[in-house]
């Protein structure tokens, strides 16, 4: 009997420590969704407000409508995907070449891969602005999916995927005279597309909340993506605060986010973790 | 051992050597084509900056006109830059702060949700992940509605129950607790994803044996878990120690009104102070050398992390 208690006892301190856990992660959604939908002079009421009676979308109509926050959406998916797409079809090209060939020079060049991983972005900021600017490149697309278009990271992960692939199988493709493009069209990427879906999802969330990067690049309102119409909302309200409007655009950035998130959950953790328990 | 296997893999390619040096550097080409994006991208957008930034390094260059060597006079001027030498303080405190508490905490519901004993391990592992994917500039920026220092949730509750509030935002140490604050929800369920895998790697004998032996859970935890999570755990301090010195957007929405900096530059990170000299001030020049001396130090002190580590090994 007492250590049927005592079970009890942990049990009901274990799961309400996760429940405390979980309710701090939920917390700042709730309030996000919370205040956008409240009128402006409910938000900082006291005692605070969840669900106001004066439930209101004028928040949501007035990023809709005034900040054009759809244009800016559109600006943010046309570059996540974009971004995306390129760096997964380099990605796996670079992969493959190291996973399944040999030749001159292999150790060093994928040292040098490796080593790309320890440069802090503050370091190449600078310059990279320079080129950007000098290629007036600043003000378009272009500097947030070029440089970014073959990453070390993703090289590494996909290596390891494709190191896993049977050998016998692009063998056979190559006596049916198969080139060694179409092998990693044909072959490669059909067997590792669990694999890029994963690196896929890190590589979009990476795209859509890049903050820095843009915030140096675009400087015009109508190429904004959607941090950086978050900040500059943020940043002019200085003296005349609005906070409903930003939540209303916060929740906005979110939302795709999370749809892909809940839908694709298994894959997401599989991409973050491969990295980190393997290296 | 390890290279001879990579031989015998890769054997295929070897054999077309036979039918002469001309098919074998024809064949020689593809795995250099499929690496060379890579590398090509690399050269112009990161090793030409990275020598570019060193040379700016030595200069009071704007951004205009000629490169002037300036000698060592950004290297002499960095000594005596307080707010620089604050940033970098600041990460460490940041560290001590929030990096082994997160650790702690990421490992505890870790071993918890790996337990049979709890249900729902993937309910609750979707609710403390899902702060990971939100931008941190609406993060940040909800969490100044949750810590305003004159309206803000938590103060509010506070006042309702006649308790003193406290000014959150607009002292140092508030300041930093709040951002700890976000960091954590934004990065424990990440930490604790990474140590999940790794705790799924381990075989779960070593902790039952121990448990038959006479130890209880907090002792088969610290005991057994913890040194067998090691590498692991060594990758989870390191980016969190990277990223607290490279704190950038959360910044910019919750301290909005001081820059980012905080209330006397208490949140100030050496990422900021660089933006702010080349992108504010124009001293592309001087925050070069700023850059630079961030990289090194860093880079030293994910070193004694990792000497840390591995001394505790033997």
């Amino acid at each position: 009997m007492n250590r049927k208690i005592s079970r009890v006892l942990v049990d009901i301190l274990l799961y309400g420590f996760l429940v405390v856990i979980s309710l701090y992660m939920i917390l700042p959604f709730v309030w996000m969704v919370s205040s956008s939908l409240k009128p402006e002079s409910e938000i900082f009421s006291v005692p605070p407000i969840i669900f106001s009676k004066n439930m209101t979308l004028d928040a949501y109509k007035t990023v809709i409508v005034d900040g054009n926050i759809l244009r800016v959406l559109v600006n943010t998916f046309i570059i996540a995907a974009s971004a995306t797409i390129a760096r997964l079809f380099f990605c796996s090209l670079g992969g493959f070449g190291f996973a399944k060939y040999k030749f001159i020079g292999k150790g060093p060049l994928f040292a040098v891969l490796v080593a790309t991983l320890v440069v802090p972005f503050s370091v190449t900021l600078i310059p990279l602005f320079v080129i950007m600017s000098r290629l007036k490149w600043t003000n378009t697309f272009l500097p947030l999916i070029i440089p970014g278009a073959a990453s070390a990271f993703g090289i590494f992960f996909m290596r390891q995927y494709i190191s896993t692939i049977n050998n016998e199988l692009l063998d056979s493709a190559r006596i049916d005279g198969a080139s060694e493009f179409s092998i990693f069209l044909r072959i490669i990427l059909p067997i590792v597309a669990p694999g890029m879906t994963s690196l896929g999802l890190i590589f979009f969330m990476g795209s859509w909340n890049d903050f820095l990067w843009p915030l140096v690049i675009l400087k015009k309102p109508e190429l904004f993506t959607l941090p950086i119409a978050i900040n500059q909302m943020i940043q002019s309200m200085i003296g005349r605060p609005v906070y409903s409007q930003q939540m209303a655009a916060a929740v906005i950035s979110i939302i795709p986010l999370l749809i892909i998130f809940l839908v694709f959950q298994r894959r997401f953790v599989e991409g973050i973790t491969a990295g980190a328990v393997k290296g | 051992m390890k290279k001879k296997n990579l031989d015998q893999r890769e054997g295929i390619i070897d054999q077309t050597q036979k039918r002469g040096a001309w098919n074998e550097i024809f064949k020689a080409r593809w795995p250099y084509a499929f690496i060379s994006p890579f590398y090509i991208l690399f050269m112009i957008f990161g090793a030409f900056p990275l020598v570019f930034s060193f040379i700016l390094s030595f200069t009071n260059w704007k951004g205009t006109g000629a490169l002037i060597f300036n000698n060592f006079g950004n290297y002499k001027l960095i000594l005596d830059d307080k707010v620089f030498w604050q940033s970098m303080e600041n990460g460490l405190i940041l560290f001590f702060m929030y990096v082994p508490f997160q650790t702690l905490l990421a490992c505890v519901l870790a071993v918890i949700l790996n337990s049979k004993r709890v249900r729902g391990f993937r309910f609750f592992r979707t609710l403390i992940f899902m702060p990971y994917i939100s931008s941190m500039v609406a993060a940040g920026f909800v969490f100044q509605l949750l810590f305003g220092s004159r309206n803000g949730l938590f103060n509010s509750i506070l006042g309702f129950f006649s308790l003193p509030t406290i000014p959150w935002l607009d002292s140092v140490w508030g300041a930093r607790v709040a951002l700890c604050a976000l960091i954590i929800w934004a990065w424990l369920g990440y930490n604790m994803v990474i140590i999940l895998a790794g705790l799924q790697t381990i075989s779960s004998e070593l902790t039952e044996a121990a448990m038959i032996d006479g130890a209880n859970s907090v002792q088969a935890f610290f005991l057994i878990t913890i040194p067998l999570l090691r590498p692991v755990i060594l990758f989870c301090v390191i980016t969190s120690t990277i990223g607290s010195f490279n704190l950038f957007g959360e910044l910019m929405s919750l301290f909005h009104a001081t820059g980012g900096e905080g209330p006397l530059n208490a949140t100030i990170t050496p990422l900021l102070a660089v933006f702010g000299q080349a992108f504010h001030n124009f001293k592309l020049g001087y925050a070069s050398t700023q850059a630079y001396v961030y990289f090194v130090l860093i880079f030293v002190v994910a070193l004694l992390q990792l000497r840390f580590f591995n001394k505790e090994v033997d």
